[in-house]
């Protein structure tokens, strides 16, 4: 113990973390896989989307980023909480959470050294995916179906990362790994399914008399509406085409604001695993 | 005794309101091997745990090298702390040298380790293979790598030889002895009493989440008061002569089925019989001393914790 003191917080630590998730979920193909089912949904939506109206063929856009968007709202959170959800209850069951709170290393640089690395492989999987698609479909876009094809990319990263944090959190409140699955499970059909067929139906059920005024700001306590409402007013032809995404009241409808939401989703969660784990 | 390396102070630990290690007092100096025995349950690991900081104790002090496992300090003791669980998984996907690679930066250790580490452990020929084709034994040897990364001057070890051949085993007692002789202090948990039994210096016993007994092996059979065992075998046709021998001397002779009789005599009478066996040895073929294993020993003091605790 001749060395000198070490500081309280070391990024070298984390990084050494961070690296080790990043190298399994690339030597087990996770990141791959997952890239490639993005990239084919993607351009099977992009060639295919319009068959109900009897097209086939690259669409514009907009039209594209909209099946898209309903297509990720769907997939995205599933993968997210997939990768995350056993990040620390998981460690626990194998016995190796105990051996690293053994080493130099405190909780915080774990848990965070743990979602860095993670993040990593399900960025690189997003990134990859719906990077892919947009080779073929590069071709078709001027620069405005670029942006909003990016600004789609970009708000489907964070749309992850949010429900990662979602997943870790779990992960550090859940006793073992089968509860730990239950919750993911029921974290998906919560924010996915039941909580905008609840506000319809509570929309619908009080005929829009007082449910109206607060409705538009439900949607914020719904990473997935936040994701869907950056999209839909990211292009003027898809405001009409979706039910509540159009329901966002006029200042919070600005994309900093739904982008601060959606960073939110992502920080919450995470600082409530911090302080959960310590 | 030396400078006390781990100074354990009426530690307790409760869950949910049941305590699991109820007022536990130990201490050990540098370059002690201490063994650590109790049933499953009796809340060794739960020390353990607690000696790293892994757990908080409910009451009580845990002093390692001096420093509080609760101080802002004993982030800097655990560099020189090996610790390997009962139960440890590794990772799969990494080989055997990655692994290693991994730990040595998490303890800030040099790297240039790893390969002496996994030679010294015998995994050099399996370096390069995932960790998900290593046998039980291979990943235990692996966890012991692990354990000595960053040459620790404690080293917490629980059941460290689970799943070892018995030439891994003498490999992992060799490696022990070595390390001691470099001054480091080891406690370690095992089932295996017969094992350790020569190898280390003091036994603690615990049992239901207490220390019923510690101190060395020779001290703590002294205090268990069990009976030692001759066990004679007597020429043909010498057998009833052997018995009336036995009895002259003052002890009870129980002959066995195949004519070999055993004679149970308290620790401090053995030599009486042993001087009235030489005086006959002419008509014995064969006569042993069979001293109380460690094994009997523990269980006399688990059963005599366990038959106070329930007549408390």
């Amino acid at each position: 113990m001749s060395r000198p003191a070490m500081s309280c917080w070391q990024w070298r630590l984390v990084m050494a973390i961070a690296a080790k998730e990043w190298r399994d979920r690339l030597r087990n193909r996770w990141v791959l896989a997952v890239a490639v089912v993005f990239a084919t949904f993607a351009l099977l939506i992009a060639y295919f989307g319009g068959a109900q109206s009897g097209v086939v063929g690259l669409r514009s856009a907009a039209a594209t980023v909209a099946s898209l968007t309903s297509l990720a709202i769907y997939l995205v959170p599933l993968i997210a909480l997939l990768l995350g959800f056993d990040a620390v209850v998981g460690e626990r069951e194998r016995g190796v959470l105990d051996l690293l709170l053994s080493l130099p290393v405190t909780r915080a640089e774990l848990l965070i050294g743990k979602y860095l690395g993670l993040a990593a492989a399900l960025s690189v999987a997003t990134l990859a995916g719906f990077g892919a698609a947009l080779v073929p479909l590069a071709r078709a876009m001027d620069v405005a179906s670029l942006v909003i094809y990016l600004r789609f990319v970009g708000s489907a990263l964070m749309l992850g990362l949010a429900f990662l944090s979602l997943a870790v959190l779990v992960s550090t409140v859940a006793r073992d790994r089968t509860r730990a699955t239950g919750a993911a499970i029921a974290l998906w059909f919560g924010f996915v399914l039941v909580f905008d067929l609840s506000l319809l139906g509570v929309l619908v059920a009080s005929a829009g008399s007082h449910a109206s005024a607060w409705a538009p700001y439900a949607l914020l306590l719904n990473p997935a509406d936040v994701f869907r409402v950056i999209n839909v007013f990211g292009a003027d032809a898809l405001r009409s085409s979706f039910g509540l995404g159009t329901l966002m009241a006029q200042g919070w409808n600005a994309p900093a604001t739904l982008y601060t939401v959606l960073a939110a989703w992502i920080v919450v969660p995470l600082g409530m695993a911090l302080w959960r784990f310590r | 005794m030396s400078a006390a390396v781990v100074e354990i102070k009426d530690v307790v630990k409760r869950y949910a309101g049941t305590p699991v290690v109820r007022g536990v007092s130990f201490s050990c100096g540098e370059g002690e091997v201490v063994g650590l025995a109790g049933h499953n349950g009796a809340g060794k690991s739960t020390l353990f745990k607690m000696m790293l900081g892994i757990i908080a104790a409910d009451e009580g002090d845990i002093v390692l090298f001096g420093e509080p496992v609760r101080g802002r300090r004993f982030r800097e003791v655990r560099r020189a702390i090996g610790y390997l669980p009962e139960h440890v998984a590794l990772y799969d996907n990494l080989s055997g040298l990655e692994t290693l690679r991994f730990f040595a930066r998490l303890k800030s250790a040099d790297p240039a380790q790893c390969k002496t580490l996994l030679k010294r452990v015998g995994l050099e020929q399996s370096m390069h293979r995932a960790v998900r084709e290593y046998s039980k034994g291979m990943r235990q040897r692996l966890g012991f790598a692990q354990a000595l990364m960053g040459e620790p001057r404690l080293l917490l070890l629980d059941e460290p030889t689970n799943g070892l051949d018995p030439e891994a085993i003498h490999t992992f007692y060799d490696v022990l002895q070595q390390l001691r002789q470099e001054g480091a202090t080891i406690i370690l948990c095992s089932h295996l009493l017969a094992e350790i039994q020569t190898r280390v210096d003091r036994l603690a016993i615990m049992a239901s989440g207490r220390l019923v007994a510690q101190g060395t092996v020779a001290e703590l059979t002294d205090v268990a008061g069990l009976p030692a065992r001759w066990i004679v075998t007597p020429k043909d046709g010498a057998h009833e002569w052997v018995r009336n021998v036995v009895l002259s001397a003052g002890f009870v002779p129980m002959q066995r089925p195949d004519g070999v009789v055993e004679v149970t005599v308290a620790m401090p009478d053995r030599m009486a019989l042993l001087h009235a066996l030489a005086g006959m040895s002419d008509a014995l073929a064969a006569y042993t001393l069979a001293e109380p294993t460690l094994e009997d020993v523990f269980l006399r003091h688990q059963r005599v914790a366990v038959a106070s605790e329930r007549a408390a």
